[in-house]
């Protein structure tokens, strides 16, 4: 059943999708309208599969994370509600929706979902863990949708072609808020989910496999993102070199994403 | 029951003429309170702007005389007016209405003044009785149909001067405009116009500097503002979110090692160059750097003429919404008139009924309750097949607007007796 919500989920997420090609070259008010409704909508159907994949997952119900990547989506699209409860934009739709989309299509069609089974999975501190860096990374998202648009708009504003099709985009000073405070709330979360990362690591192994391929990147997208936030703090940097930044750290996450096929601590156990 | 429209506006009648036509909002409520009192004006709004004067009325469907009462009330001569006047009659009365509340009537299109405006002028009409019904319901649709149009469409949402452009590009930028600095180089008119743009739209402070510096004082304290000598120019405008310039000198002021000094100073805040100089201040190289953003004369110039395109093209998607609202509202006043003849013609019906029912009555005998209910649904269901038919051609003619003709047709046929009043059966 959980596979069958996520698919209508996905149904909604697709109106999304298609606002946010359609957002690229025009605006239309309805259709803004149309994908904020959808977007909702997709968001109970999706919580509702979440919900009963944690069900089915059985007695640990809250250690098992069923589908990684239906989590992590869910995630963006909470952030990317809160930014719209704040700014009442929809404008980091155009980056989000594609991507959770993607990610919802990933979950809702893999043939078997994947468990994190390996030995010691099924703890409160595990769970923590995943949360927490999975939080982080819907930041991050955001933050690089942000910058995505900051560049953008810069580009218009610079070219003195702003009456064109990205007048509705918000000020750039509200998007590079928008990316700033995403940094902000994605940090302490990286960082709590990474610390919990390695008290689940003492414990199961005794200690912490720095050469692990999957740590050594979290640990480097983490450096990056400290450097993101000391030049923002210190030197106020933004636009541009923010964005090289951030896609950097974004870079590293999807690779760090990625490396569980080669890293022997966080592989995925096939149902 | 038509609507009827006369007025002037500043496409038809030179300034002369409408000053003469102008009614002071004092004295308003009492030329409502005549006009509603002239023959055939049966309710009536006085739209007075400084671009147009226009009475409204709702008449009887030969119409009212209301040049008449602009020869009584103003005591005009018909030759200094009438040939800058317009007269519409019901649907085109209906439209031009709503072009006006939508602003497409407008001098610049898109202003949002007149529709506030429409709303005074009605909210006088109430006020004095002189709009209650069916007037009432059509400036209501007009006030929705403008609100349909802004929303729907961008005519009014592009700036169409150079100081609103400016002012424009700064909340494209900074977003909202509080707190923001603006800084004035050179004291000129321009300058101290977009300045006053600016202010008007949240900007908090001013600093001023000129060569000389007696005008930089005179201007800061015209805004409560604060004269900054120029030998200090470089070292105080990265306090600055937007600069102003218009010096007259020959070269520019403002160089890129400026604009990476004040980036550095700025924490790399973003900065907006205003440069309405000719020769211009501001080198355009410094619109290079991530974070500077420099407009000059030309640029803005441009997005002016760009809005104004805009505008039309927008003004054309405003007039089809506004033709498919007046189809919509002419159909429901035909509605409205038809429900009459409707309603005559169930009475008619029914009163038929009725009495054939009496007449064979006492021929049947005495019937049980069943067969009198038998009786009656038999009659009522006769009469009701008969009314079906025609109902559904009235509504039919009404989508086809021939409304007034088949309705005519009806009540000639079933001898209904004049148009719009109830009669009863006559058999």
């Amino acid at each position: 059943m959980s596979v069958l919500w996520l698919r209508v989920a996905l149904g909604c997420y697709a109106v999304g999708l298609l606002y946010a090609l359609v957002a690229l070259t025009r605006t239309a008010e309805l259709l803004n309208r149309i994908a904020l409704h959808a977007a909702y909508l997709g968001m109970v159907f999706h919580f509702v599969s979440l919900v009963e994949a944690f069900l089915q997952s059985g007695q640990m119900a809250m250690a098992s994370v069923h589908n990684a990547e239906s989590v992590l989506g869910f995630l963006i699209m909470v952030v990317f509600l809160l930014v719209y409860l704040v700014y009442q934009t929809t404008s980091p739709g155009i980056v989000v929706f594609p991507l959770v989309f993607l990610l919802t299509f990933v979950a809702a069609t893999g043939e078997a979902p994947f468990l994190l089974t390996s030995a010691g999975m099924r703890t409160g501190w595990l769970f923590a863990h995943i949360a927490l860096i999975f939080t982080g990374y819907a930041a991050l998202v955001l933050s690089f949708g942000a910058s995505l648009l900051y560049l953008l708009e810069e580009r218009a504003l610079k070219s003195k072609r702003s009456s064109g099709r990205l007048s509705r985009l918000p000020a750039l000073e509200v998007i590079d808020e928008i990316g700033f405070r995403s940094l902000l709330l994605g940090f302490p979360f990286m960082t709590l989910g990474l610390i919990c990362g390695t008290v689940v690591a003492q414990s199961t192994l005794g200690r912490v496999d720095l050469l692990d391929p999957k740590i050594l990147l979290s640990i480097l997208m983490w450096a990056v993102y400290l450097i993101l936030l000391y030049t923002r703090w210190s030197a106020g940097w933004r636009g541009r070199r923010a964005a090289y930044l951030v896609a950097s750290a974004f870079g590293f996450a999807l690779i760090a994403w990625a490396a569980n096929y080669f890293s022997s601590m966080h592989r995925f156990a096939r149902l | 029951m038509t609507f009827q429209l006369l007025g002037v506006n500043h496409k038809t009648a030179p300034v002369e003429v409408r000053e003469r036509l102008a009614i002071p909002e004092s004295r308003l409520p009492e030329a409502l309170r005549r006009f509603i009192q002239h023959p055939g004006v049966e309710e009536g709004l006085i739209l007075c702007t400084c671009n147009r004067v226009e009475l409204l009325a709702r008449t009887p469907t030969e119409g009212a005389d209301l040049r008449g009462f602009l020869g009584d009330y103003w005591r005009v001569e018909p030759s200094l007016v009438d040939p800058h006047l317009y007269e519409y009659r019901e649907k085109a009365a209906i439209r031009h209405l709503f072009r006006v509340t939508s602003s497409l009537d407008s001098m610049v299109v898109g202003e949002a003044q007149i529709l506030g405006q429409v709303k005074e002028a009605y909210a006088t009409a109430r006020a004095v009785g002189a709009v209650n019904s069916q007037m009432d319901q059509l400036l209501t649709r007009a006030f929705a149909v403008a609100n349909r149009v802004r929303t729907e469409t961008a005519v009014g949402s592009s700036a169409v001067s150079v100081a609103s452009v400016a002012v424009e590009l700064a909340k494209k930028i900074f977003g909202s405009l509080h707190g923001k600095q603006v800084y004035l180089v050179g004291a000129g008119k321009m300058t101290e116009l977009a300045a006053r743009h600016l202010l008007a739209n949240g900007a908090s402070s001013i600093f001023v500097a000129n060569r000389t510096y007696d005008r930089a004082i005179r201007l800061a304290q015209k805004f409560q503002g604060q004269a900054v000598e120029f030998s200090r120019l470089y070292e105080t405008c990265d306090r600055a979110d937007i600069i102003i310039t218009s010096t007259g000198s020959p070269h520019a002021i403002f160089r890129r090692e400026h604009g990476e000094l004040f980036l550095s100073r700025r924490k790399n805040r973003p900065m907006f160059f205003i440069d309405i100089a000719v020769p211009r201040d501001v080198d355009p190289e410094i619109n290079k750097l991530d974070g500077i953003f420099v407009y000059d004369m030309d640029d803005l110039q441009q997005a002016v003429d760009s809005h104004v395109a805009d505008r039309r093209t927008e003004a054309e998607k405003a007039e089809s919404i506004i033709d498919r609202e007046v189809e919509r509202f002419q159909t429901r006043l035909q509605t409205l008139d038809i429900v009459p003849t409707i309603v005559s013609l169930q009475d008619h019906l029914e009163s038929i009924r009725q009495a054939e029912l009496d007449r064979v009555r006492g021929r049947l005998g005495p019937l049980s309750a069943d067969q009198q209910q038998a009786i009656e649904a038999l009659t009522r269901g006769i009469v009701n097949k008969i009314m079906h038919t025609h109902i559904s051609t009235l509504k039919t003619a009404i989508r086809e607007s021939e409304a007034t003709a088949v309705v005519e047709v009806v009540r000639r046929l079933f001898n209904l007796g004049g148009k719009g009043e109830r009669t009863g059966g006559d058999t």
